[in-house]
Formats: C-alpha cells, sequence, structure tokens
C-alpha cells in the first residue's frame, strides 16, 4: 500500500490575483493517489479559480504546483492529458449521440480508434446502456447523462478526475448510484477531486477541505473535522467555518 | 380549513412524448409556506410556469386568489411575484436599475414599496451601483427575490432559489421566507434538496411529473412503512454491498458515513446483524435504530409502484 502515499496533486503557497482582488490566498495541500478529496466552500471562496489552476487552464500568480506529476507551469499539456473533468454544466453535446459522444472525447484524448470501441462496449454495457446507443443525449434521462458524463471523463484512464459539482438536479437513488460509481474509480486508483453543495456528500470523501474567503480555513477527515468543530455534521462544520 | 390561495386541480401538461405533469390536485392555504420537492424532470418549472401564466395546460383548473389562470391572467400577474429558476435580471442593468426597473412596471417605485424588500434588499444595498451580471451567487438570489416582491405580491413562486446555492447562504434564504410568511404573505417554493422539506408548512413530494405525497413534513416521516437502522463500519463501499446481502433487506443507503438500512419486519436483532458484519471482516461495527428523513421517504416513494386513480 505504499503507493496510497503518493502525492498526486501538491500544492504550495498557491496565489491567484485578478487585480486587487485576491482569489486564492496562499492555498496548500496535498492529494494522495485514489483518494477521494472534497474540495468545499462557498459561493465566490475561490474553488472554480483553483479548479482552473490545477486542470491547466489559468496560470497561478505564484507558488509551486505539481498535478499528476507535472508541473502546471511548464509541462501544462502532460497535466491535461492525465486528468478527466467533469461538471453539472457543461459535459456532453446533446446533438451527438451517446456513442458519437463517447468516441468524440475518445478521439480528443488520442485513443485508437480500436480501443474506444471496446471501451464504449463496455461502458454501455456496465450502465446498461445497450439499447440507447444511437439516442441522442438530449432524449436521455439526467441520470443517465451524468453517469455517462462521468464514464467518459475517465474513458482514458487519468490519474486524477475533476467533478464539479456532478450530482446537481438528480434524485436521490440517481445521486447515490453516483457515488458508487466514485468509489469504485477511487478503488481502481483513480484520484478523484470533487465540490458539492450537498454536505452529506462531503462525508463519503476521505478528506475534505472547506475553503473561506480564498483561503483553506480546515482540511481533515469528515471525522476530525466534526470533532474539531464540536459539531453533528459536516453541514453544521460548514456553516460554523463559512459565518465565522 | 384557512382560506385557499392556490387550487389546482386534475393538472395535465405533455412536451411531445414526455408527461409533464400528471394529473395534478392541490391546494394552498392563504399565508402557507408550501413546498415542491423533488429532482430535475419531477415537474417543478411546469406547474411554476402553468401558475404564473406563462404556460397553458392540457387539462385541468388552476386558480391564484381565487383568479383563473386562463381567463384571468392579467389580474394574476398584478398580485403574484415570480423568481424563475435561471437568473432572469437584466446582467447588464445594476442592482438598482433592476429592481427600478420591475417597480416601474407594476406601476410604483422602489421609494413607495420600500419597507415590502427592505430587510433583504439592505443586505445587497451596499452594491447598488454595481452590474447584476457581477453579483456573487447569493447575492443575485437576494436580487431576484427583492425584484419579485417590489410589488407588494400576496402569492410569491420561488422556482428552485437555492439550487447551487452554498449551504451558509441557504440557511440564510429560508430565514428570510419565514419573515415574508410571517407577514402574511403565501409562498410556494420548489427545491431539490431534500432536507429544505422540513422548514416548510406542507410539502409535495413529486418525481416524473407526480406528486407522491403530500403532508406536513412530520407526517410524511411518520408515514414511513419501514423500520430503519443506521449502520457504520469503517469501510462504507464494502457495507453497503454486504448489508445488501443480508436476509430480510427491503433496501440499503448511503447517508454521509452511515448506512440507512431498511426492514419491513419491526423485531430485526442489532446483535445478528453485528455478527454478520463482523464475520465479514468489519471493524468498528456500530449500529442503531433511526428515524427516516425526508430523503429516506422519498427514495421508498420513488420505488413503490404508484397507485393509479386517486
Amino acid at each position: 500500500m505504499q503507493e496510497t502515499a503518493e502525492n498526486i496533486i501538491i500544492v504550495k503557497d498557491l496565489v491567484k490575483k485578478f487585480g486587487s482582488f485576491v482569489a486564492n490566498d496562499h492555498l496548500t495541500f496535498e492529494v494522495k493517489k485514489g483518494e477521494i478529496f472534497g474540495f468545499l466552500g462557498a459561493n465566490g471562496a475561490g474553488k472554480t479559480t483553483a479548479i482552473k489552476i490545477l486542470c491547466g487552464l489559468s496560470y497561478p500568480t505564484s507558488g509551486e504546483l505539481s498535478v499528476a506529476g507535472f508541473d502546471i507551469y511548464t509541462r501544462r499539456e502532460k497535466v491535461k492529458q492525465n486528468i478527466g473533468y467533469m461538471s453539472q454544466k457543461f459535459s456532453l453535446y446533446d446533438d451527438l449521440t451517446v456513442y458519437e459522444n463517447i468516441r468524440f472525447y475518445g478521439g480528443i484524448y488520442g485513443l485508437p480508434k480500436k480501443v474506444i470501441d471496446s471501451r464504449a462496449n463496455d461502458l454501455m454495457q456496465r450502465l446498461g446502456f445497450e439499447s440507447s446507443r444511437n439516442k441522442l443525449i438530449r432524449d436521455i434521462p439526467l441520470g443517465w447523462k451524468q453517469k455517462l458524463a462521468f464514464s467518459v471523463a475517465i474513458l482514458h484512464n487519468p490519474k486524477i478526475v475533476f467533478l464539479d459539482e456532478p450530482t446537481g438536479g438528480v434524485d436521490p437513488i440517481t445521486r447515490r448510484q453516483f457515488w458508487d460509481m466514485i468509489y469504485e474509480a477511487s478503488h481502481d486508483g483513480i484520484t478523484v477531486f470533487v465540490t458539492t453543495h450537498y454536505m452529506d456528500e462531503a462525508e463519503y470523501c476521505d478528506r475534505v477541505s472547506i475553503m473561506v474567503e480564498g483561503r483553506i480555513a480546515a482540511l481533515d477527515t469528515p471525522d476530525h473535522l466534526k470533532k474539531q468543530f464540536d459539531a453533528p455534521s459536516m453541514n453544521e462544520v460548514f456553516i460554523k467555518l463559512a459565518r465565522a | 380549513m384557512l382560506e385557499t390561495s392556490v387550487h389546482v386541480e386534475h393538472l395535465t401538461k405533455r412536451f411531445g412524448e414526455t408527461l409533464a405533469l400528471d394529473n395534478i390536485s392541490f391546494e394552498v392555504g392563504k399565508g402557507e409556506l408550501f413546498g415542491f420537492i423533488g429532482p430535475d424532470g419531477a415537474g417543478k418549472t411546469t406547474l411554476f410556469r402553468i401558475l404564473t401564466t406563462l404556460l397553458l395546460a392540457d387539462s385541468g383548473t388552476c386558480t391564484v386568489v381565487n383568479f383563473d389562470v386562463v381567463r384571468e391572467y392579467r389580474k394574476i400577474r398584478n398580485i403574484s411575484g415570480y423568481m424563475p429558476g435561471k437568473f432572469s435580471l437584466y446582467q447588464d442593468l445594476t442592482v438598482e436599475e433592476n429592481l427600478s426597473f420591475f417597480a416601474t412596471i407594476f406601476g410604483t417605485t422602489i421609494h413607495e414599496n420600500y419597507d415590502m424588500v427592505k430587510d433583504i434588499y439592505q443586505q445587497i444595498e451596499p452594491f447598488k451601483n454595481r452590474k447584476a451580471g457581477k453579483l456573487s451567487g447569493g447575492m443575485k438570489q437576494k436580487l431576484a427575490l427583492s425584484c419579485a416582491m417590489i410589488h407588494k405580491p400576496e402569492v410569491l413562486f420561488l422556482d428552485e432559489p437555492t439550487t447551487g446555492v452554498d449551504a451558509v447562504s441557504r440557511l440564510e434564504f429560508w430565514e428570510m421566507l419565514k419573515r415574508l410568511k410571517a407577514a402574511g404573505i403565501t409562498i410556494l417554493v420548489s427545491t431539490p434538496y431534500m432536507e429544505e422539506a422540513s422548514l416548510c408548512d406542507r410539502v409535495a413530494l413529486m418525481q416524473a411529473g407526480r406528486i407522491m405525497t403530500i403532508s406536513t413534513p412530520q407526517e410524511v416521516i411518520r408515514n414511513y412503512p419501514l423500520s430503519l437502522l443506521s449502520v457504520k463500519s469503517g469501510d462504507i463501499y464494502h457495507l453497503l454491498a454486504e448489508l445488501r446481502k443480508y436476509p430480510g433487506v427491503h433496501s440499503v443507503y448511503a447517508f454521509g458515513q452511515s448506512a440507512h438500512v431498511a426492514f419491513r419486519d419491526r423485531n430485526i436483532e442489532k446483535e445478528t446483524l453485528a455478527g454478520f458484519l463482523i464475520k465479514n471482516n468489519h471493524k468498528s461495527v456500530g449500529i442503531s435504530p433511526v428515524e427516516a428523513t425526508i430523503e429516506d421517504c422519498f427514495m421508498e416513494l420513488m420505488t413503490t409502484p404508484a397507485l393509479n386513480g386517486e
């Protein structure tokens, strides 16, 4: 189990400024390989800014960052090849079919057609989507879309998958099935970096960080956080921190 | 019964092959805080658009404060406030310009009705010259609510006002709703967050165009038909899988770091279950009876076949 101790994300003194506004104020943290890491914070606390930087979409103002073993300043393209990303707002093309979406993303990540086809078949079988292979995305239920979007985000076997509010709006049973998929990916060694506004989901994470006004105000396992803040649930931990 | 504020009977609406609302009936009393709880696709937005006279139903009748949504739609528009699920204010107008615009449309001014919105508007007034597009999620929500209320409506329709908003802003929003309710305004609010049900006087749990149940949140929980245990161990992933194999189990759902396990049988031996888990290598096993949450009730209703004909 030596591998699990490996840090797949290392962030040291990350600062990001927009003009005089400090969106990320000296963030320092590490994420271990295979970990489910919850990245929480109030609206406007600076989560999206940090995620964009970790995904290689925006440069930090200062700080040292390594993602999936690659330096974020000099090896951004390597970072992008080794991560997956899924958000509630944008993930699949509505006017492409289920199969076309899989092929499109597989192509973007440079997978050979043979590999794409075998993974597509495997994926549709696992999700029970075989009969919907040629349906347009806009015609399948939201819960299916989200499961498919997650599967597509890890189609190229990335080292890390970033999930930005992946479960918004879905029913409580689908939401739990979605978390079963997250656990499975984590068991397969994929590191999961997830944001959510559902505080019960924070409790499914191995460790949770909570951002307040650009800083990390707390970072620990859900159990330790509840003890530290003398709160029965992560919801109350969050409220105590964000209101302080 | 209270005076009726909103009355809906046998309401049905289709979009092509999709049955968005399937024969829905309910009543909301004057001054009530009534919640529609359900995921995307439940029909909440369609229902609100029909009640705010923006969409016509296929069949059924609806009245808002005794006005018919089809024949008397203009009257309804004057007495109701609507906050759509999607932020619909003018992003390139300032906070104050947006509020002033809505006041003017309804033939009033911010000054005249300031009392009505004061409580909420004061929180964003320091930013009144900022463009609406530049506000944070929580502030946009407060501005949208102020705009929905500037004409002193009798009934408020709030479509998912707390979706995508952080837990603290959500809490503050519900505190505002409580104060509005105290001022006598009837409030219909929809939300996908199950735990917000407990903040309503009564709720309708909705799924796929149907109302599965209507009641007070306390009553919904009392009607939960199963016996429920909360089970913990070090390894939730394997715990869920193992529990699903246990004889007599009806359902197993993750709730934070524990699992809620439902049985039809009221006399489940905790010790036997604990023994089973320990035998399967689970450590630090904890089992205790637990009261159902609205989410437990919702999931149970979702998987119960609907009764045909009411």
